[in-house]
């Protein structure tokens, strides 16, 4: 590619496919990995609701799943992915894998946010004869917002990085475009003025999640 | 409500060892009033007062609150009968992303308080405390003594009989320690509440308990009344701890030798020191200096000590030593400086 006029079209075009990937695949994310999270939390803390094996069982698949090389994680599962989205290609397709992808690593970080609120305050909802449920929704959640809020803009950032990779399934997007053209055909333009779209919208999603995690806490 | 603890012990299962932290231990605590517990920190006084909340589990023994056997309720009810026993914390453990208001209705929440009420009911308890003006300030933007208040407002929100007080003042300076203890205090006499306070400062104990219970190494070693255990103590750690108030010390200076001693003594009634002193001064052929002496009261009870130094002729100061142990409400300790 000889200018950028020729470039725009199809950056205009990967900046949509990276935009629906990256909303799908973190709305599943949050959907299915903050209550997994909150379970990964629960069932290891004594004075909630310790359940060893649950907790072992559920931690097992997280890490199993958070072990596949992204790529091959896209080809394994693509049976899966069919029979969902009734599709066998496009950034709809992909999102299928970029959300199971996102999901163990957005529970884990979830739990960890957890793991900063102290067990005083846990302790102290105990000993006020406090329910499960009031506990994770008035203590640990209001306590953890501020973190969970910054694990949602890295897990933002990790789709993105990921969604790279999804140009294998046709998924496209930024990433794709920085690697069909930039580094195969070695378009040094398109390889220049992708990434740089790259760095601009990591820069902005991180800018934004820290405005709002800073709003959290100054509430 | 009467707390009773029959044969508690907790054992912690750690890598294979166990570690006792509190040996078998019973104890009867009566309505109304207010129970210290003392001791150093690992003396297994957290554990013990978790126990009857049953934050911990007992390895054996029961606990009984007013008719209760709370080793025996489900967790359910367990969590019900948790409502009616107040805690406060040395950390006060409060929701910081929470408002003073938000902090209380939580515990409203938990034991499903008509909703209408809420707000009358967190007013009272907040002009209970003193805290009438902070209800909508969020709880990391207090300061210690103001989150203590909050911590008790909270904990006395669902009218329990019973408040556990774990180390409540620890972290707060010595005016705010005062004010939270006569808190306490007044809570104690009119809502009529049994607390539990255990603490490592003697401060609060002499301040505040009925009875005290002095632990050391995961069990109950001495307790009684709290003017009798201070007043007579037994064991080695209740002496320490008289000592740390008097904070009596012998001067390096002095050597002690047979005719030249130090002698401390302890008073059990107010404005005997001087006149008994004087008395010393005429009856007896001795130098006697004063290093050191002090009035405290424990609950409200003078306990005086003092510390002189004699010098003169030994027989005349085997009869002083004689008078003093003969003389009654006054008696010869060993233990201070």
């Amino acid at each position: 590619m000889d200018n950028f006029s020729q470039l725009w079209p199809l950056l205009y075009r990967a900046l949509l496919e990276t935009a629906l990937m990256v909303s799908i695949s973190i709305f599943f994310a949050v959907l299915i990995g903050l209550p997994l999270g909150i379970l990964l939390y629960i069932t290891q803390h004594p004075l909630l609701f310790k359940i060893k094996p649950l907790n072992a069982t559920l931690g097992w698949l997280v890490n199993i799943i958070r072990s596949f090389p992204f790529i091959i994680l896209i080809v394994a599962i693509m049976p899966f992915a069919t029979w969902l989205v009734n599709a066998s290609h496009g950034p709809v397709f992909a999102s299928v894998a970029l959300s199971i992808a996102a999901v163990p690593l957005f529970a884990r970080l979830v739990e960890s946010s957890f793991n900063s609120v102290g067990d005083g305050v846990i302790e102290a909802s105990i000993s006020g004869g406090a329910p499960l449920y009031l506990i994770v929704t008035d203590v640990l959640l209001p306590e953890a917002k501020k973190s969970i809020t910054q694990a949602i803009t890295l897990t933002i950032i990790s789709i993105i990085a990921f969604s790279a990779t999804a140009g294998v399934v046709g998924g496209g997007g930024v990433g794709d475009l920085a690697i069909r053209y930039g580094y195969y055909r070695y378009d040094t333009l398109t390889m220049i003025v992708t990434v740089i779209v790259l760095v601009i919208i990591v820069q902005i999603v991180q800018w934004a999640g820290d405005f709002i995690s800073n709003r959290a806490e100054e509430r | 409500m009467s707390i009773q603890l029959n044969n508690v012990s907790k054992t912690y299962h750690l890598k294979g060892r166990n570690i006792e932290a509190l040996k078998p231990t019973s104890l009867k605590v009566e309505t109304g009033e207010i129970f210290g517990l003392i001791g150093y920190s690992g003396a297994g006084k957290s554990t013990l007062v978790r126990l009857i909340n049953l934050l911990e589990k007992p390895s054996t023994g029961t606990v009984i609150v007013g008719e209760d056997n709370l080793t025996e309720l489900s967790s359910k009810d367990l969590r019900i009968r948790r409502q009616k026993i107040g805690m406060i914390f040395q950390q006060f453990n409060l929701i910081e992303s929470k408002t003073v208001y938000e902090n209380i209705e939580f515990v409203l929440k938990a034991s499903r308080y008509n909703k209408k009420d809420v707000p009358a009911r967190i007013e009272e308890l907040l002009k209970l405390v003193g805290l009438n003006d902070k209800s909508g300030i969020n709880a990391a933007n207090l300061s210690g003594g103001q989150k203590q208040r909050v911590g008790i407002a909270r904990a006395l929100a669902n009218n329990p009989d019973i408040l556990l007080c774990d180390e409540a003042t620890s972290a707060l300076d010595p005016d705010t320690t005062k004010s939270i203890l006569n808190l306490l205090k007044s809570i104690n006499r009119t809502l009529g509440i049994t607390m539990v306070i255990i603490t490592h400062e003697m401060e609060v104990i002499k301040e505040i308990a009925d009875r005290v219970g002095v632990m050391s190494a995961g069990e109950i070693i001495e307790s009684g009344e709290t003017y009798n255990v201070f007043s007579h103590p037994k064991e080695k750690i209740t002496k320490d701890f008289v000592q740390e108030i008097y904070n009596f010390e012998v001067p390096e200076q002095i050597k002690e030798t047979p005719e030249n001693q130090v002698i401390t003594i302890q008073f059990l009634s107010e404005n005997a020191e001087e006149n008994y002193l004087n008395q010393l001064y005429r009856d007896f052929d001795l130098s006697i200096s004063i290093l050191n002496g002090r009035i405290e009261y424990i609950k409200e009870k003078p306990l005086g000590f003092l510390m002189f130094q004699v010098s003169g002729k030994v027989e005349e100061i085997e009869r002083l030593k004689t008078h003093i142990d003969n003389t009654h409400g006054i008696e010869r300790v060993g233990y201070i400086g």
